[in-house]
Formats: C-alpha cells, sequence, structure tokens
C-alpha cells in the first residue's frame, strides 16, 4: 500500500527585543542564574504584566512578511499548567484570539514551487530552564530566559514529505533572519521547531492518528527525525497496527524517537483571558507604518538576483535562504561586478570551506572584499584560478588577504615568455622519448608536458600561456 | 485626649498646629492596641519599629513645612497588599513567612505621601469569605458585639477602624469585601471604580474584579485616602489613565436635584426589616436634602451572585497557581516527588474555603466545561453591566442596603458556605460592573449592630458618591459613635 505523509509544523521562534516580554528584565544569553529577574518574571505574589510594544511590532511584521490577517483586536490567554520552571503556574499566551491568522508561504521543492498555510501567529512568554544536579537528587530552577518574547508559527498540514518540512522550515528560518526579528539560533533554542506527523493511504481524505516529535534542534535533525517516524509509522501500519498519539522525543545520538511519559503530557491547559492585560487593538496607522518598514524578503531578493545578475534559481534560492550569505554576495558584488562567477565560487569553493569547518557565514575568515579582491587577482592573470583555490583555503584559515598570500608564497602567475620558453626547452631535452612519442602522433602526452611544467613553476605558469608555448615548442621541431 | 479615637483631618489639624506629633499619635495607637487587639483580633503583623521610624520622620518633614493630609498619619494595611520588607501573609499558612522584596503601588504612595504603617490586618484567606472566618491566623471579632463577625474578607480594617487601633486603613472589594465589613462595623469603606486604583502589588483574588480602595472613620478622611490612592500606574495594564479630580470638593456639593436611584431588586426577600427601615430612612433624608428619588430596576442583580462563583474562582484557580512551594511560602518538608511537593504543600498551605474555590473554578475552565460556565457567566456579567448603563440614564446614584443582614455571630455560618455566599447579593453586581460604590454607617439594628447604606455610581463618579455620602453623615449623626469594648 502506498502511504502519504501530512505534516505540519510549530515553530517557536525568540523574538530579538532588548527587554523581556512584560517586565523590563533583560534578554541577554549567557548570563548567571536568576540575574536577569525580577519580581514580575519571577511571579512573585501581587505583581501584573505590562506587555512590551515591540513584541507586538515584531509580530506583525512576521505576520506581513507570511501574507497573514492581522487581527486588529487580539488577546493574551493564560494556559495553565504546573512546572518549576514556570512560576506563575501558568504561561501567557494567546488562544481564542491570535495577533494573526490565515497566511502563507512558499517553498520550492524538485523545482516545483508550493504554498504552504499558516494556520496562526501568536505571542507569548518563555519558560525558564531546569537544571538537574548531575550528582544528587535535586533540580535548579534558572529564571534568566523566564519572560522571554516568543512568536509561536502554526502551519496547516500542508507538508507532504520531511523535504518539504525542511524546506519550510528554512523558509521560515530566512524570514525571520531578514525582518531581523530572531537570531535563529537552533543551537541554543531561540529557533525551534515541533512537528505533528501522520500518514494516509494515498488518496484517503481523512488524516491518520498524528504523533508529536520534539527536540529537533538543528535542520538535519528535523528531517531526520520525520524520515524516521515516516518509516517507523509506515512499517505499524502495513503491519496492520495502529500508530499510538502520544508525544515522542528524538534522539540525536541514537537516530530515533522515544516516547515522552504519558503523565508528562495529559494537560488540560484551562485557557481563559488573561484578566491582567487588556486587548491589544492595533491601528491601521501602525500596521502602515510597519508595512512601508519592512526590509526585501528573501523571495524577493532570489527574483531581483535572478533578474539582474542572469544568476541560475538554485544559486539564487540558496544565497538567498540565508541572510548573511546573501549580504556577504551583495558586499562583495560591490568590489567585483560578475556576479555569475561570484555566485559560482560562493556555491562551490565557499560553501564547502565552510562546511568542512562547520562554520556560518558570519565566521567566516575571508571578508566579502578579500573575496572580490581574489577574484579580481585571477580576471588580470595575476594568478591562476588553480591557484586562486589554494589561496582561498589560506585566506580561510589566517584570515590573510589575497595579495600577502600571493606575495608571502610566492604564487603570482608566470606569463613572461621568455621565462617560460627556458624551461620549456630544458623539459624537451630532458625528456627525448616522450617527444620522440609526441611528435609521432600521440598527442595526449601534452598533458604530460604541461605537467612537467607546472612542477618547474611550482603550478605558477599561466595555463593558457603554457599550453600555447608547449604546443608551439613541440610542433615545430 | 484619646489621640487614637481621631479621624485622619482631626489629627492632620492638630500635627498642623504643632499640638501633637506624629510620634505621640502612633504612640497613642499602639497604647490602644496594647489595650484592646486582645478583644479584637484585628491585626496580623505589628511593625512596631518600622513604624515609629516613620512617626519620626514625618515629624520632621512636617516640620520643614512638607506635611501634607496623610503625613504622619497612623494607617493599618489589609494584608493583602506587598510591604517591602514586612511580612504579607494573604491570611494564609502558604504565605506565613513570605516578606515582600517590593512595595505595592498603593503602600508606595502612602509611604511618599509620609504615612505610618501600623501594621498588616486581619483578612478571609485570599480574601475569600464573607466573615474573617477563613483567616489561618484567628478571627477578629466585632467590635460592637464580640461573638459577631466583623465581616469580611477585610475585616481586620473594619474592626480595626472601630475600635480605634488605627486612624485610617486601606482593604480590598472583590464581591463586597470593603463594604460588607464597613456595614457590619460601623465604618465608611468605598470601592472605587475598576482601575481607578493601581493593582499593583496587591496579591491577586479575581483580577478582574479586585479593587483597593480606603476604609475610614468617616467620608472626609475616604476623600483624602483616595486621593492618594488613586491614580494610573504604568505598572498596571487594567488602571485607567484619566485625571484624578479634587474628591475633597465632592463634600460641600449638598444633593439638592441630584437623582437618587432606588433598585427594587435590592429591597427584595431576605432582607431583613430593621436593615430595610434603616437604609430606608436615609433614602428619606436624602428626599428631604432636595435629591430627586426614583424607582430603577436591574433586573439581573440575582444572577449575579452565580455569575460572580464562576469568576471569581476560575481566575484564583489561575492566580493562586504560583503558590506551589517551590520559590516562597510554605513548602512541606516531606515530599518525595514534584507531584507530591505540589500536592502536599498546596494541600497543607490553603485553607478549606480556598482549596473549595480553586476546585470550582478549576472545575468551571475545564475543556468541554468552559462553554457551559465561564462563558456563560461572563454573558450574564455583560447583561449586569448593561443593567447599571440602563439605570445611570435614569439616576446618578443608586442607593441600597449593603447587606441583608446586620452582623451574624460567629460560628453561624461557616458551614453553610451557600448562604454565606448569598449573603453577598448585594454587593457582587457593582464588581462585576466594575462600578464604584460605597458603604456609609446609617444606624443601627435593635441589638445595637450597625448597618451600612450602599452607594453605588457610574463609572469614575466617585464624587457623586461622597456627595451623597457626605449629606448623610451630616443629617444621620451615625458616624463618630463608638462601641464600648469592655
Ligand atoms: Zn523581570
Amino acid at each position: 500500500m502506498e502511504f502519504e505523509t501530512v505534516i505540519g509544523l510549530e515553530i517557536h521562534a525568540q523574538l530579538k527585543t532588548n527587554t523581556k516580554i512584560f517586565c523590563g528584565c533583560s534578554t541577554e544569553f549567557g548570563k548567571p542564574p536568576n540575574t536577569n529577574t525580577c519580581p514580575v518574571c519571577l511571579g512573585m505574589p501581587g505583581v501584573l504584566p505590562v506587555l512590551n510594544r515591540t513584541v507586538v511590532e515584531y509580530a506583525i511584521r512576521m505576520g506581513l512578511a507570511t501574507n497573514c490577517e492581522i487581527n486588529r483586536t487580539n488577546q493574551f490567554a493564560r494556559k495553565n499548567y504546573f512546572y518549576p520552571d514556570l512560576p506563575k503556574g501558568y504561561q501567557i499566551s494567546q488562544f481564542e484570539l491570535p495577533i494573526c491568522e490565515h497566511g502563507w508561504v512558499e517553498i520550492t521543492v524538485d523545482d516545483t514551487i508550493k504554498r504552504i498555510g499558516l494556520t496562526r501567529i501568536h505571542m507569548e512568554e518563555d519558560a525558564g530552564k531546569l537544571i538537574h544536579d548531575d550528582h544528587e537528587p535535586v533540580s535548579y530552577v534558572d529564571l534568566n530566559r523566564t519572560g522571554t518574547p516568543l512568536i509561536e508559527i502554526v502551519s496547516e498540514p500542508d507538508l507532504r514529505s520531511p523535504e518539504e518540512a525542511a524546506a519550510y522550515l528554512r523558509k521560515l528560518h530566512a524570514i525571520v533572519r531578514y525582518l531581523d526579528i530572531c537570531d535563529g539560533n537552533m543551537q541554543e533554542g531561540s529557533f525551534r521547531c515541533d512537528a505533528n506527523i501522520s500518514l494516509r493511504p494515498k488518496g484517503q481524505e481523512a488524516f491518520g492518528t498524528r504523533t508529536e516529535l520534539k527536540n529537533m534542534n538543528s535542520f538535519r535533525n528535523v528531517q531526520k527525525a520525520l524520515e524516521y517516524e515516516v518509516r517507523r509509522q509506515r512499517d505499524i501500519l502495513l503491519d496492520g497496527g495502529k500508530v499510538v498519539q502520544q508525544t515522542l522525543l528524538w534522539d540525536p545520538d541514537t537516530n530515533r524517537t522515544n516516547a515522552m511519559r504519558s503523565k508528562e503530557e495529559a494537560h488540560d491547559y484551562r485557557y481563559f483571558p488573561d484578566p491582567d492585560l487588556v486587548p491589544i487593538v492595533i491601528s491601521e496607522e501602525w500596521i502602515n507604518e510597519i508595512t512601508v518598514s519592512l526590509p526585501e524578503l528573501p523571495h524577493q531578493r532570489k527574483s531581483r538576483l535572478i533578474e539582474t545578475l542572469g544568476l541560475s534559481e538554485d544559486d539564487a534560492g540558496i544565497i538567498t535562504g540565508d541572510r548573511e550569505l546573501a549580504d556577504y554576495f551583495e558586499t562583495a558584488l560591490v568590489r567585483y561586478d560578475n556576479g555569475k562567477k561570484l555566485a559560482n565560487w560562493i556555491m562551490t569553493e565557499l560553501l564547502r570551506e565552510l562546511k568542512e569547518r562547520d562554520q556560518e557565514i558570519s565566521q567566516c575568515q575571508v571578508t566579502p572584499d578579500g573575496l572580490a579582491e581574489l577574484l579580481t587577482m585571477v580576471d588580470k592573470g595575476t594568478i591562476s584560478g588553480k591557484i586562486a583555490k589554494t589561496v582561498f583555503q589560506e585566506m580561510m584559515v589566517s584570515g590573510k588577504d589575497a595579495g600577502t598570500v600571493v606575495k608571502e608564497k610566492n604564487l603570482v602567475q608566470m606569463s613572461d615568455e621568455g621565462d617560460l620558453l627556458k624551461m620549456i626547452d630544458e623539459i624537451i631535452s630532458a625528456n627525448p622519448d616522450q617527444v620522440t612519442e609526441y611528435r609521432g602522433g600521440k598527442t595526449k602526452l601534452m598533458g604530460f608536458f604541461v605537467g612537467q611544467l607546472m612542477q618547474k613553476t611550482k603550478g605558477r605558469a599561466n595555463p593558457q600561456l603554457a599550453n600555447q608555448l608547449l604546443a608551439k615548442a613541440l610542433d615545430n621541431k | 485626649m484619646d489621640l487614637h479615637t481621631l479621624t485622619i483631618h482631626q489629627l492632620h489639624e492638630r500635627l498642623d498646629r504643632g499640638e501633637v506629633t506624629s510620634v505621640e499619635a502612633t504612640e497613642a495607637v499602639f497604647g490602644r492596641i496594647d489595650q484592646v487587639e486582645g478583644k479584637v483580633g484585628a491585626y496580623i503583623t505589628l511593625n512596631r519599629t518600622e513604624a515609629m521610624v516613620q512617626a519620626e520622620a514625618a515629624d520632621q518633614r512636617r516640620a520643614a513645612g512638607d506635611g501634607g493630609a496623610l503625613c504622619g498619619i497612623p494607617l493599618g494595611l489589609k494584608d493583602i497588599v506587598c510591604t517591602k520588607g514586612l511580612k504579607t501573609t494573604c491570611g494564609s499558612k502558604i504565605l506565613e513567612s513570605f516578606v515582600p522584596p517590593y512595595d505595592a503601588t498603593v503602600v508606595k504612595k502612602l509611604k511618599d505621601a509620609g504615612a505610618v504603617i501600623i501594621g498588616k490586618l486581619s483578612m478571609d484567606e485570599f480574601a475569600m469569605g464573607s466573615s474573617n472566618e477563613t483567616c489561618a491566623f484567628g478571627t477578629p471579632k466585632n467590635p460592637w458585639d464580640l461573638a459577631h463577625i466583623c465581616g469580611g474578607s477585610s475585616g481586620g480594617s473594619a474592626a480595626a477602624l472601630a475600635a480605634d487601633e488605627c486612624i485610617a486603613a486601606i482593604g480590598s472589594d472583590t464581591g463586597g469585601s470593603i463594604r460588607q465589613p464597613a456595614s457590619h462595623c460601623g465604618v465608611v469603606g468605598m470601592k472605587p471604580t475598576y482601575g481607578r486604583v493601581s493593582r499593583y502589588g496587591l496579591l491577586a483574588y479575581a483580577s478582574s474584579l479586585d479593587q483597593l480602595g480606603p476604609m475610614t472613620k468617616d467620608v472626609r478622611d475616604c476623600t483624602l485616602m483616595l486621593q492618594t490612592m488613586s491614580g494610573y500606574d504604568p505598572r498596571d495594564s487594567t488602571s485607567v489613565n484619566c485625571p484624578v479630580p479634587d474628591y475633597s470638593a465632592a463634600l460641600t456639593q449638598g444633593v439638592k436635584g441630584l437623582k437618587v436611584g432606588v433598585p427594587k431588586e435590592y429591597f427584595g426577600e431576605g432582607l431583613d426589616s430593621e436593615v430595610e427601615q434603616a437604609v430606608r430612612s436615609g433614602i428619606r433624608l436624602l428626599e428631604e436634602a432636595g435629591a430627586e428619588i426614583c424607582q430603577v430596576s436591574l433586573p439581573h442583580t440575582d444572577y449575579g451572585v452565580a455569575a460572580y462563583y464562576i469568576i471569581a474562582p476560575a481566575e484564583a484557580s489561575s492566580n493562586l497557581a504560583r503558590y506551589d512551594g517551590v520559590r516562597f511560602g510554605y513548602r512541606h518538608q516531606e515530599a518525595e516527588s514534584l507531584l507530591d511537593l505540589y500536592c502536599k504543600s498546596r494541600s497543607g498551605g490553603f485553607g478549606s474555603e480556598v482549596k473549595r474555590r480553586i476546585m470550582i473554578g478549576t472545575y468551571a475552565l475545564s475543556s468541554g466545561y468552559y462553554d457551559a460556565y465561564y462563558k456563560k457567566a461572563l454573558q450574564v456579567r455583560t447583561l449586569i453591566v448593561q443593567d447599571f448603563l440602563e439605570a445611570f440614564k435614569q439616576c446618578d446614584v443608586l442607593v441600597s442596603p449593603v447587606s441583608p443582614f446586620p452582623a451574624w455571630r460567629i460560628g453561624e455560618k461557616i458551614d453553610d458556605p451557600l448562604s454565606m455566599y448569598l449573603s453577598d447579593v448585594l454587593t457582587i453586581p457593582s464588581n462585576l460592573a466594575g462600578v464604584p460604590c460605597m458603604s456609609v454607617p446609617c444606624g443601627f439594628s435593635g441589638a445595637g449592630l450597625p448597618i451600612g447604606l450602599q452607594i453605588q455610581a457610574a463609572h469614575f463618579a466617585e464624587e457623586k458618591i461622597l456627595q451623597v455620602a457626605a449629606v448623610l453623615e451630616n443629617e444621620l449623626g451615625v458616624v463618630g459613635k463608638k462601641p464600648s469594648l469592655v
């Protein structure tokens, strides 16, 4: 039997505001435990929340960038449950009246553009963190993160494969980065994702029983976990079994999912409107203001690069999929105006080197200007394209600029005919047998002679000139 | 002269003339407490050392020419507002040893005005009760008859005032908790418009209903307290940003031409005849003073109690979730797991009435019941708001009894929560509607227990209430009568 996969994602993005959502505490990451706290975020008796307006602005930005309707009146609600990282015993979130609804984004998978629906985006506060003692049966609570603003973005069950889910996740990641509302760090948990996944026989309308996947803290893990879960559910269904509705945690060490204890998920959250916060009323004026201030979005930037520079769909998609990478590209473009060559270099050399080093573009030692300089040297014939790759690797390691590396390593391309001819003569004299064979018609040996010349010049010979001069010298006698 | 018997304005005049000091007045109040507190039991915590420091500071301030109406005045605070460094229990074992790290906005305002904080006054646990019998630290007695309740939940505030154990006090009112004890103890108590006084630092019972207000020995004092307590607070999103008028101006306005509505639903079945008689004579006096009396109807009054006992417990079930034994307050020492810690701390820390309301509220918000209970209650609330809006098209104020009967005997209703809940039928609607209201003394029962008259007005029309109250106070001559307490 053939099955169709149905996936919906719930994404939590921590907003990059300076202060928390309902008090004036700093949101800075990495402070000593319980230092970014005050009576309000500690949930002391008698305190009241006061909404940080920037949170609303960021949520509206996200809503506008994802084609949502912005609810002109929306409201906070309390989500009630007990846990030590939740000092009030309830989380302030939105329930019946979220700030944004009915949006969509487009993703591209296998050259096909697909529209994915967004059910809603709502604002809420983050909880604190529990730290479990390794030796004693005690746990500590750090409430620094308590009250950090989040938006939760809930998709429709429109995703039909783990690849689509990953593409959607990357798309939303790109959008929050472009809007500059979230730092997008999945390891630190400032951009995290839960998935609902079910299988149904192809052609069937009704959804199958779904499971919820949690704890996938990288793009790769999201895809791997979903792929695992597709296999797991398919095996169950093919065996005639039934999928149990439950919450599963992805274990990246064993590459499998484990069920959470059912007690931990048996919640009735008893949502009700938070009486401490008045409904949020959003004016047309404010929405217009935010609309005008929206930056260029990933898909807009992609179209522009394709139209103005002639980049391929794939190159433009990958480069604009990461705001920092696209910024890098466009900064280099100021000094080096061959967009296609630049894109090609980034797609092959730069991304490969970063991947090998497990680095982000922001950690890259080679500046955009440095890359522009390197490519300009190739275009001018100062170094060969092949040498440039060596130079680039050196730049990635040392952070030195191209000129310095070339000078220090004496890598300037040899384009002086006299010098090269002298060496060619030496090679011809030293290899009489090969010369005879070549002249006898075994022209394949040209590679051998080029190799000899490159060896002698330590790879610095201008390749075109070397070929030209060698051919001339060998053919002439 | 017995300084503790004075009102704010009487003491203020003497302080201003330099006849007495705040230190002397504060000592007099503590002297009175030493004398009668054993009988009354109005306080949970006394602030002796710090109060004397505050009194000295107030005297210096006044000497420097900076003495406002409340400077150097000894006040008692209901133990529901956070006082920095001073234990705040909310009448509950679960907060037995809780010392807040901050002052409530109202407390800060009173301190900034130079008030002297005598101590924290008894109350029903988490303000849940109408007799102060649910307090974990004993039940204060009604100074007019020690066998009777002083009312609740701000019972300590009312009892302390009647017994002259403070010059003025603050209370909080969620369904009548200022007005009902004020009525039972023969003092003045006002619940201002919802949003008039900041709730920041008020331990929440039912956030959409709670409001702090003054409890005083006379109407003029009420204006002085209200003046200081009122105003927009950026820390409270539900506080309203509209100007605070000069309330004292209302005291001399009289009631000529004022339209006084008498809601027929407030004089229904179950109303004690002595209470009705006292209130009706108050209404007659207003008429004689030039007010126009008219009959009005608030048809949904009877549904108020039912709606209240869904909405208030629902909010409470969430508001009281933070008392979990993890960070502050009572924590059970023999818990074996997290769940066990929650269960044992909360079972051991909360009293039975609080548990009852948490259970009711949790039930009302549960999935599957939300629409039938909580949503329905909100709809009833809307109807009650409309009742008031309609009524205030026809009149300026509404007058009625506060409590259907005078203070009952201690223990009489404690095992019958439903009958206790129903005693709040006349005070609950104003909380549901958010309108301002007051209890002002209007007479005594045959047994010598005080009876209060309730005045309600439209949102932010506290001045009209004060106008009426000032006239009644003058004409009735009830205020100023003291219990013998011997
Ligand atoms: Zn804080």
